[in-house]
């Protein structure tokens, strides 16, 4: 066991890598009543051309099946793992995302019970026909929900138009027509492949003493038989730095339109350090241009070209990334143009000044402090920087590093007109 | 050791709530004013909070005020609007960094109770109105926002709810208020609601962070000072009264996912003997992912991905939700009638009442985790007019009786089935 101490933020890390190959972190938090898990697989919705486990050939799944996948680990022989949580005082859930599936429970007593079940439920698959069949409705519902939200389909649509091949592109839960073909050897291949403990990571973050945890883990894991796996080999296409559409409007049932700016990332094979330093000086970078208290802020308010959900965001993993700026408005056509043109003029170094960047940078810190008050916040986050080769507990030092060369180098290398997409929502 | 300890204090015009924690890496302050719901003012309510964040005397515009925060160590600063039961809540809300973990040295709580009274008492006034500017501009934010509810469907549905089941009563006005009354609004009689808000309404400040209370007292006694008030009760005279028969109303649109609310009368409400009976029904009913409606809508039936049922602590309110394909809606009725009668019928488990006793005070627990979870938790006393602590809470779960629930699910009516169908799957 290992002990990583960040002194400025009185935080103490435990770390223990299982002879399985399983990742486990602990994280005490002082006075909190509750302790929140996550076991997280590095398994997501893009994951979906791959070898399988003993197999020789590439296969291609069934758009949706992580998530797929992911609803039905909760089910077993002796029926819904729901239940177990809730009689020890636990809530459950579990999410999927691009490159990640994590299952997850927070509770406030019982915490080796809930960590047992945890780890349990997540390493004993049970799939049948019958259940596999009854799920299709479920998840056919929450797929509809998604349709009918214009958030979602603002920022799926905007996706859809930056790439051409990577499976970024498809939505998460996939489509009622794709998960129609998923059936249990589908999930069978694909949990074998993809399940194994040196392909996950557990952090759990709470009222926990560290050494128990980490001694329950190890003697859990122990119990249970791991053979030796190779690392998962995954097959994406070539995919353009160019968006593939410069702009689309969809027509939905609302009242209030929507548009979308984006900026397809380049250097996508970034990990670790270099991508931690490229997320930091692009979010400074957005928040300058963009943030509540930029000039450009306030000229576009006053312009009644945006209202309080105008927001932005970047966000880049290995193979994708993109920087997203919008929010509702009453003039979609001119809010994307004058979001373009900021950003092209920021990459000419216009708008970026020392003052924005240290106002900028300052934010930023006093947000992650904010944020490490919650452990969903940390276990989440801690769990994607390290998938990516990143340090959660290093965003202090990076946001400080950040100067205004970086800012304005990255601007003019990122930005190019041919990057560039938007996406509008507008009332039918 | 109790699990929250809260220390009230008389303040001029307002009471001071101080609940002192090292839990956070931040300390939390929340101006909460409450006023009875009412038609003539809810819209002039949604709007106010909006402007007075949009620019003050010593911050003319939100660049300024959003870069003093941001300087601030990226203190946070948001407004919001409540409603609990019939009363209508403004909420003001700033978490700071505690200098602890810092390179600073300089009290940032001290600069936050400054910057609270800077947008609460010190707002931009010319000539006895607000900035028109900044009038202008919050009047076409308010308007996208209720538009906006529109949009959500999910929102929409229970925004129409509240509508067909409470006509006549203020309870069915929507917190942003209505789109009609923004035009009528300015920066004039705009500023006179200002004044008489902070004159009339119940003003409740707290402050939430490893803070010392003594020192916590003396900057709220500098910086925030008002006039001492009786705060107004809401009239509850103008409650509406149930339908002889559920009322069924449907609508239509062009979405891909029906969305069926059920507006149901509880008739018992937070200042009540039986209101954890009442938070233990919901929880077996539809609180929880072991709760009958998940169990038999999504999990038996697998008609749904969301069926739930939510309980308003002080209107006597519960409200069943789910989305379904609109071809499924007579059987979803059907199971959702079924676990209500089963309720009613005491077909309730030891095990689904040890479950819900269990998840309820593991919910408890984790809300007080979270500044706000406890502020939310302690205002519930204010607008419920009875003390009860966390640790009575907490308590009383533990003693409700499986027949102290049947007890309560008696007094659960169905009142107002809303469907917003779908066009698919017809």
């Amino acid at each position: 066991m290992e002990k990583i101490a960040f002194d400025q933020l009185q935080e103490e890390l435990f770390y223990e890598k299982m002879d399985n190959g399983l990742e486990v972190y602990v994280l005490q938090k002082k006075g909190f009543n509750k302790t929140y898990a996550t076991f997280t697989t590095k398994y997501g919705s893009i994951d979906n051309r791959f070898i399988p486990l003993g197999k020789d050939d590439y296969v291609r799944v069934p758009d949706g099946i992580a998530h797929f996948l992911e609803h039905k680990m909760f089910e077993k022989e002796d029926g819904d793992v729901f239940q177990h949580f809730s009689k020890q005082g636990a809530s459950a859930n579990a999410f999927t995302s691009f490159t990640r599936t994590a299952y997850l429970f927070s509770s406030t007593s019982r915490v080796h019970e809930n960590l047992e079940t945890l780890l349990n439920f997540v390493q004993e698959p049970y799939f049948t026909e019958q259940t596999v069949e009854k799920e299709k409705g479920i998840i056919g519902q929450e797929i509809r929900m998604y349709d009918d939200n214009p958030d979602w389909q603002a920022y799926f649509g905007l996706i859809q138009n930056m790439y051409h091949h990577h499976p970024v592109k498809i939505d998460i839960a996939g489509t009622v027509e794709s998960i129609a073909d998923i059936t249990k050897d589908h999930l069978y291949e694909c949990y074998r492949t993809f399940y194994h403990p040196s392909n996950m990571l557990l952090f759990v973050v709470g009222s926990v003493d560290p050494k128990e945890t980490i001694e329950f883990v190890r003697a859990n894991q122990g119990k249970k038989d791991y053979k030796e796996q190779p690392e998962v080999k995954r097959a994406f296409e070539e995919e353009p730095e160019q968006v593939k559409e410069p702009k689309q409007v969809r027509q939905m049932n609302v009242q209030t339109a929507k548009c979308e700016v984006g900026l397809k990332a380049v250097d996508t094979n970034l990990q670790g350090k270099e991508l931690q330093k490229r997320e930091a000086v692009m979010n400074v970078l957005l928040d300058a241009l963009f943030g509540k208290s930029s000039p450009l802020y306030y000229q576009l308010y006053r312009e009644g070209l945006i209202d309080e959900t105008f927001y932005y965001d970047f966000t880049q993993e290995k193979g994708f990334g993109f920087a997203m700026v919008g929010g509702n408005t009453a003039k979609p056509e001119e809010l994307a143009e004058r979001v373009k043109q900021i950003l092209m003029e920021a990459s000419a170094g216009k708008h970026l000044t020392e003052e924005a960047l240290q106002r900028s940078v300052k934010k930023k810190i006093g947000s992650f402090l904010r944020s490490i008050n919650s452990p969903e916040y940390i276990a989440n986050q801690f769990t994607r920087y390290a998938f990516n080769g990143m340090n959660l507990f290093d965003v202090v030092p990076v946001y400080e590093s950040v100067t205004l060369t970086d800012v304005m180098d990255t601007a003019k290398h990122m930005i190019s007109e041919d990057r560039l997409s938007t996406f509008q929502i507008l009332p039918k | 050791m109790a699990l929250v300890n809260e220390t009230i204090i008389d303040k001029n015009g307002y009471k001071l709530h101080i609940v002192p924690t090292d839990k956070y890496k931040t300390i939390t302050l929340m101006w909460k004013m409450k006023a009875p719901l009412k038609e003539e003012t809810i819209t002039k309510r949604a709007l106010l909070p909006y402007v007075l964040q949009g620019g003050s005397e010593k911050y003319p515009t939100s660049t300024d005020l959003r870069s003093y925060l941001d300087d601030l160590y990226g203190a946070s600063f948001y407004v919001d609007l409540g409603k609990k039961g019939n009363y209508h809540v403004i909420n003001f809300t700033m978490e700071v960094a505690n200098e602890k973990f810092l390179k600073e040295s300089e009290s940032l709580l001290e600069r936050a109770f400054s910057f609270m009274h800077e947008v609460l008492q010190k707002p931009l006034v010319e000539n006895g109105s607000f900035n028109q500017d900044i009038v202008d501009d919050e009047k076409r934010s308010l308007k996208q926002r209720i538009e906006s509810v529109y949009d959500d469907k999910m929102r929409y549905a229970n925004a129409r709810l509240l509508e067909e089941m409470y006509k006549d009563d203020p309870y069915s006005l929507h917190v942003n208020g209505r789109l009609d009354d923004i035009d009528q609004l300015n920066a004039s009689n705009l500023y006179q609601y200002y004044e008489q808000a902070f004159a009339e309404d119940e003003l409740d400040l707290y402050v939430v962070g490893d803070v010392q209370a003594d020192q916590v007292e003396t900057m709220a006694d500098s910086f925030l000072q008002f006039t001492a008030r009786t705060p107004q009760l809401a009239d509850a005279s103008s409650s509406s009264s149930q339908p002889a028969e559920v009322k069924e109303v449907k609508e239509k649109q062009d979405i891909k996912q029906g969305k069926l609310h059920i507006g149901c009368r509880t008739y018992v409400a937070y200042k009540d003997e039986d209101y954890f009976a009442m938070q233990l029904f919901n929880g077996i009913f539809g609180g929880f992912s072991h709760s009958k409606l998940f169990t038999n809508v999504r999990e038996k039936a697998s008609l749904a991905y969301y069926a739930a049922s939510r309980l308003e602590s002080h209107k006597g309110f519960l409200m069943i939700l789910s989305g379904i394909d609109s071809k499924n809606y007579e059987q979803a009725v059907a199971i959702i009638r079924e676990q209500l009668s089963d309720m009613k019928d005491g077909k309730i488990s030891d095990n689904e009442l040890e479950q819900t006793k269990a998840v309820l005070r593991n919910q408890l627990l984790e809300t007080v985790d979270t500044a706000r979870g406890i502020i939310e938790m302690l205002y519930q006393n204010v607008v419920g007019g009875r003390e009860i602590t966390i640790d009575q809470w907490l308590e009383a779960v533990e003693r409700t009786t499986k027949e102290e629930v049947v007890s309560a699910a008696g007094k659960v009516e169905m009142d107002t089935i809303y469907f917003l169908s779908g066009t698919e799957g017809e």
